[in-house]
């Protein structure tokens, strides 16, 4: 694989992981507990569809194929997306909602602060910009965790049984593999490695707080990066993909 | 129009004769145009009768994400994506403006939402109606927000304060919309031959529903009569429905689709269109719980609040021991 793959892997795995992410927030617009989460939950998703649109366009460019973010998101087949399987996960109840964005968003900080000094220009920019907006949503689902694991005795059963089922999806956020190796080694992007000691940190502050209780480090679910999905993602592009397809070369 | 048949617990208007000192002293100021503010006297009736206005309203606002978000995981593309998602996030925060408006007349938003869960509160009936294609996102931002501004508009100057106010906050997101929905209509009307027809069928589809938004003509109703006289309705219901046909008519020629009423036809007399009669029966069907989508719409609406019941619980919750620590604390 050349530098120019590579990166173009890259920032699908950016773009996948904001697209899928946002998607899943965007089910619960109308269905959420209470108005006020309704504004909150779009707002992330409208976030996560922005980055997404900024990663997606980069791999576009770097690819030089004529594929526009649109057609990224659109046009491919499960094999083909890039996110963590953390993201596709399904909604679950409010706790699980809530748990998978603290693990991600937790995540999602640590690396676009090291992304935000890239020495690619471009990828520090939208990072950057990226970091902003994810020092909200950490800040959102870190204080929902509290609320729900320290609350009543429903919301802490439901918000343990929600960190303890997304747990084994965490691991594959800090494995390295030749894609991440390679941008590591051009100053490009961190070692996802140095970002699980300071991810922990949060996470088990945050579980103590909220009188959780975190699962011993054990097995890791994987794939995702290489295209090794969850049966759910077909229904998510299912869903998503649904209208150009039906009529395809039709513009919006 | 989001609050139709809006009844005022009036039986015939007093003359100002009629009137207690109060009543006369409340209705001058409406007169001359003076904003009635929350902590003001007021007539019970005119409290009451602006609880269900601005309860209906904010409930149609609630139950009107449904049909369009039922087309936020579908849409064709991220940029459309966006904007519907930001299109029903305003439509949450519109229900949440009208909710705390009000509140400011003395009702909790949890009486309102409970009278929304039971079925004993209405909604517009627009919102009965089943949105099948994408086109009907656009024909939903061009007509029904386009229908829903005409009567927003002029609520903008009403003589309610805290009304008033949101209205204006209103009407700005809601042009916006109205706009989106033009433009994803003309990308459609403008687009492949499918497209073309799937925007002409959802026209055929919602042209009536949107006319019968405005509600049975109300010359002869003492409620709206009174209403008027509150300044809490500006236009009759008629005079809306004439405006919204004279403005769409000649959009929906620009986009080369056509409106499905035989009877449509420019008045150079009247300086209006003429159009056709519309189907009371089945307005009052929607209105009276039978159209294709109340009892979907109601069972969607309350299994959300149902279950985020031990979300609203553990916030609650939380908060309090959050506070009980914090004054631990101080102590």
């Amino acid at each position: 694989m050349n530098q120019q793959d590579a990166l173009f892997e890259y920032l699908l795995r950016l773009g996948d992981n904001a697209l899928i992410l946002g998607h899943r927030l965007s089910e619960w617009c109308g269905h959420s507990p209470a108005l006020e989460e309704d504004l909150a939950l779009s707002n992330v998703a409208l976030d996560l569809i922005g980055q997404t649109q900024l990663w997606l366009n980069l791999a576009s460019e770097v690819e030089g194929k004529g594929r526009d973010a649109d057609k990224l998101a659109y046009l491919r087949d499960g094999r083909d997306f890039r996110n963590v399987l953390l993201v596709e996960q399904p909604n679950g109840d409010f706790a699980v909602t809530m748990a998978r964005q603290f693990y991600f968003d937790a995540w999602h900080y640590l690396l676009l602060r090291e992304l935000a000094g890239s020495k690619h220009p471009r990828i520090a920019e939208i990072a950057a910009k990226g970091l902003k907006e994810v020092t909200y949503h950490l800040e959102r689902s870190r204080d929902w965790v509290l609320r729900l694991g320290d609350g009543t005795e429903e919301s802490h059963r439901r918000m343990q049984t929600a960190i303890d089922d997304l747990w084994m999806y965490t691991g594959e956020l800090f494995e390295s593999d030749e894609i991440d190796q390679a941008m590591a080694g051009e100053g490009l992007g961190p070692d996802l490695a140095t970002l699980h000691e300071p991810w922990l940190g949060l996470v088990r502050a945050t579980a103590e707080e909220a009188t959780l209780s975190l699962p011993e480090p054990g097995w890791a679910q994987k794939g995702g990066k290489r295209g090794i999905h969850s049966e759910h993602l077909g229904y998510i592009l299912a869903d998503l993909q649904f209208l150009q397809r039906a009529y395809p070369n039709a513009t919006w | 129009m989001y609050a139709q048949m809006v009844k005022t617990g009036v039986e015939h208007i007093q003359s100002k004769e009629e009137m207690s000192p109060e009543e006369r002293a409340f209705q001058d100021r409406v007169d001359a145009d003076i904003r009635i503010e929350p902590k003001e006297w007021m007539p019970e009736a005119y409290r009451k009768t602006l609880i269900r206005q601005i309860s209906q309203h904010a409930h149609s606002e609630i139950i009107g994400m449904q049909p369009e978000g039922n087309w936020i995981t579908r849409a064709p593309t991220l940029e459309r994506k966006a904007i519907l998602l930001a299109k029903v996030q305003d439509e949450a925060g519109h229900g949440l403006y009208l909710y705390c408006a009000a509140e400011t007349l003395g009702v909790s938003r949890d009486e309102l939402l409970e009278q929304l869960n039971s079925g004993k509160a209405k909604y517009s009936s627009i919102f009965n109606y089943p949105t099948l294609t994408w086109a009907d996102i656009g024909a939903i931002g061009w007509l029904v927000d386009g229908a829903a501004i005409m009567n927003q508009v002029p609520l903008q100057r009403c003589s309610y304060g805290p009304y008033s106010r949101a209205m204006i906050r209103i009407c700005k997101e809601e042009s916006f919309h109205q706009r989106q929905g033009y433009d994803a209509m003309t990308k459609l009307a403008r687009g492949t031959p499918e497209q073309k027809q799937m925007a002409q069928d959802a026209l055929n589809r919602w042209w009536w529903p949107s006319l019968m938004m405005f509600g049975p003509s109300d010359a002869e109703s003492v409620h709206s009569a009174q209403s008027l006289r509150w300044k809490i309705k500006i236009n009759s219901n008629d005079e809306l429905r004439q405006k919204f046909v004279d403005q769409t008519v000649p959009q929906a020629e620009y986009l080369g689709l056509t409106v499905p009423d035989p009877d449509l036809k420019w008045n150079a007399e009247r300086g209006h269109y003429d159009f056709g009669e519309i189907n009371w029966d089945e307005f009052y069907q929607v209105i009276a719980g039978n159209g294709p989508c109340n009892r979907q719409r109601l069972r969607t609406r309350v299994k959300a609040y149902e279950e985020g019941q031990w979300v609203r619980d553990a916030a609650d919750a939380y908060a309090a021991k959050k506070a009980a620590r914090a004054q631990v604390k101080a102590a």
